[in-house]
């Protein structure tokens, strides 16, 4: 990583020990980590303090770990016009717990959080303007949670008779088929016929 | 005479309204002719692109790139392209990187001259549409030569790209951008003294530096609030940093500078692509690690070991090391950024698309609050907006 982002990430950690709760070097981009309630502090100190001057938010978005507890990560991406360093921001969160809303810091926010809202349901607290806004009028559930199928639960046409658009259950004329190419030497790792020869040799024949 | 209290009209302006520059609803509150509030419906576009990546390989993704913003489709498959690349921890070669730039600006001209062009005709021009569109032409004729498509063109493989350039592309080129000043010139004397156009752009939806950081602005639309900002400078990917260019800025942030940093702009591409031909190196356009791209055909027909790697690479694809980046860089209508998050396997875990026209269109209702019904196309023209990347 370059040395000043370095500085920078020691430099916020010592700033706000007990909000940032870690700092990491991700492919020599700097990486904080932080939690709901300590966001909006940790933003503020970002956007405000000479050293950082992270006067962008150029992206807000999520990911979602479905194993984990706390199953989303929201991830801020900052960056200092001034200094020209990029910054990430990150906190997780899980359906229940909202996370404080920083359209009172960055105008843009609101799109983004609204995005984010749309497509994984996490709850922003506070924000002015919660709609839906890249899916359908009425639409339900957050398409890119990874337990909602590619397929979707709905397809739409124009019915004749009614004169107007109605919603369908989803329905394919071939089941959705997901090719996994993974490798059959790293993949799967018990071919069949595997048990003779590892009942002959012992130990030997198990890969 | 009794007050009487009016109440607000409210107009839907799109989805299917040619100035709406594809699928916009915009839901706008006027007082009389004064807009009180614009609030823009998107997503009539949206076909979840970051979702059906995150069930493709690496290579099948680079498509769903052309597809976004599609009036300038081969610097987002650069972005994405450059993304892959920091996580597998390669770099394209240097003839690629030419290649790659030269084609980049060859796009921002692309996306220049649409955007000049149907900005022009919003606000009442009709003639430089035509004439740009034929300059265009002349573009996509070298978007078919190098890739075979006029517009999606797949070119950009994370490792380089795919071919390299047909015989005498380059001498042809070179001939283009010796010609293609006058048509600047000509557009120019069409539009930047034109009473009309100035009436209707000067001093319409001015944003100033702080509001354009705080409304995330990036590309034109920030340095024409005087921001000397471009990635291509600051943070230089690929081979900008050899290449000498300058970055126009505006003064006021009003739709008129907009337009006069997007002419400027296509000077200064006109300048990298000459240099690039100039300067473009001999060698291999991708690099030669069979394992990440695919080896040459020729080869193929002789070695057991080529075909393996096809086969391996057109079905399985590769394997990222688990990692995430973000990766942006200057497309023509601002900060392209890729946010990829692997798990190790041979498919995206997530693929988040940063467009500069989503930031942009947000701001539009701070854009258009008290100007007049008619502005509101000046300002949706100058902030370039298309849906593919908005909607994604």
């Amino acid at each position: 990583m370059d040395p000043a982002l370095k500085d920078l990430g020691d430099y916020i950690a010592a700033a706000l020990p007990e909000e940032v709760t870690r700092v990491e070097d991700a492919y020599g981009e700097l990486m904080l980590w932080t939690t709901p309630e300590s966001l909006i502090k940790v933003l503020t100190f970002l956007r405000n303090d000479q050293n950082c001057q992270f006067r962008q938010v150029v992206d807000i978005t999520a990911v979602d770990y479905p194993d984990r507890e706390a199953r989303f990560e929201v991830v801020y991406n900052l960056l200092s016009f001034k200094h020209n360093h990029r910054i990430r921001l990150k906190l997780a969160t899980d359906e229940a717990t909202p996370v404080p809303s920083a359209v009172l810091l960055f105008s843009v926010a609101n799109w983004f959080e609204r995005e984010v809202w749309d497509l994984f349901g996490v709850f922003f607290s506070d924000h002015p303007d919660l709609r839906r806004i890249l899916t359908d009028y009425g639409f339900e559930g957050h398409p890119l949670r990874k337990d909602f199928p590619l397929t979707g639960y709905v397809e739409v046409r124009y019915d004749e008779d009614q004169k107007r658009v109605v919603y369908e259950p989803v329905s394919l004329v071939q089941e959705f088929r997901t090719f996994d190419f993974a490798s059959p030497w790293e993949g799967i790792l018990h071919l069949p016929g595997d048990e003779k020869a590892a009942a002959g040799e012992g130990e030997e024949g198990k890969a | 005479m009794a007050e009487t209290q009016i109440k607000p009209l409210t107009l839907n302006f799109g989805p299917q309204h040619p100035a709406a520059h594809g699928v916009l609803r915009l839901v706008l509150e006027l007082d009389g002719e004064v807009i009180e509030r614009a609030d823009p419906h998107i997503g009539l576009l949206h076909r979840g692109t970051e979702k059906l990546i995150e069930y493709k390989t690496y290579l099948q993704a680079v498509p769903y790139f052309d597809r976004l913003d599609y009036v300038s489709p081969m610097n987002q498959e650069h972005a994405f392209a450059l993304a892959v690349e920091k996580l597998l921890g390669i770099e394209a070669p240097p003839r690629a990187q030419y290649i790659r730039v030269l084609y980049s600006e060859i796009t921002r001209i692309l996306n220049h001259l649409l955007n000049i062009a149907t900005f022009a005709l919003d606000v009442g021009a009709m003639t430089p549409i035509l004439w740009a569109f034929e300059e265009r032409e002349k573009l996509m004729e070298f978007y078919e030569r190098a890739s075979g498509a006029r517009m999606h063109a797949a070119y950009f493989r994370p490792g380089g790209v795919h071919q390299d350039l047909p015989a005498g592309l380059l001498d042809d080129i070179a001939h283009f951008c010796g010609t293609f000043p006058k048509h600047i010139d000509d557009l120019e004397t069409l539009l930047t003294d034109n009473r009309i156009f100035r009436q209707r752009t000067v001093d319409i939806g001015v944003v100033s530096a702080e509001e354009a950081f705080d409304w995330g602005f990036s590309g034109p639309t920030l340095r024409a609030s005087g921001v000397p900002w471009d990635l291509r400078k600051a943070q230089p990917y690929d081979c900008y940093e050899a290449l000498d260019f300058d970055i126009p800025i505006g003064k006021k942030g009003d739709c008129f500078d907009r337009y006069l940093v997007r002419i400027e702009e296509m000077r200064q591409c006109l300048r990298i692509m000459h240099q690039c031909i100039e300067q473009m190196p001999d060698g291999p356009v991708v690099v030669e690690n069979h394992k990440v791209t695919p080896p040459r055909r020729g080869e193929m027909k002789r070695s057991m070991e080529a075909l393996i790697h096809h086969f391996k690479l057109y079905t399985e694809g590769y394997h990222v090391p688990p990692g995430e980046t973000y990766t942006a860089v200057e497309a023509p209508k601002g900060e392209f950024g890729v946010f990829l998050v692997s798990d190790g396997s041979n498919r995206p875990y997530r693929c988040k698309i940063r467009a500069p026209g989503f930031a942009h269109l947000s701001a539009m209702d701070f854009l258009c609050k008290g100007h007049m019904l008619a502005d509101s196309v000046a300002i949706l023209g100058s902030i370039d907006i298309v849906f593919g990347e908005v909607d994604r």
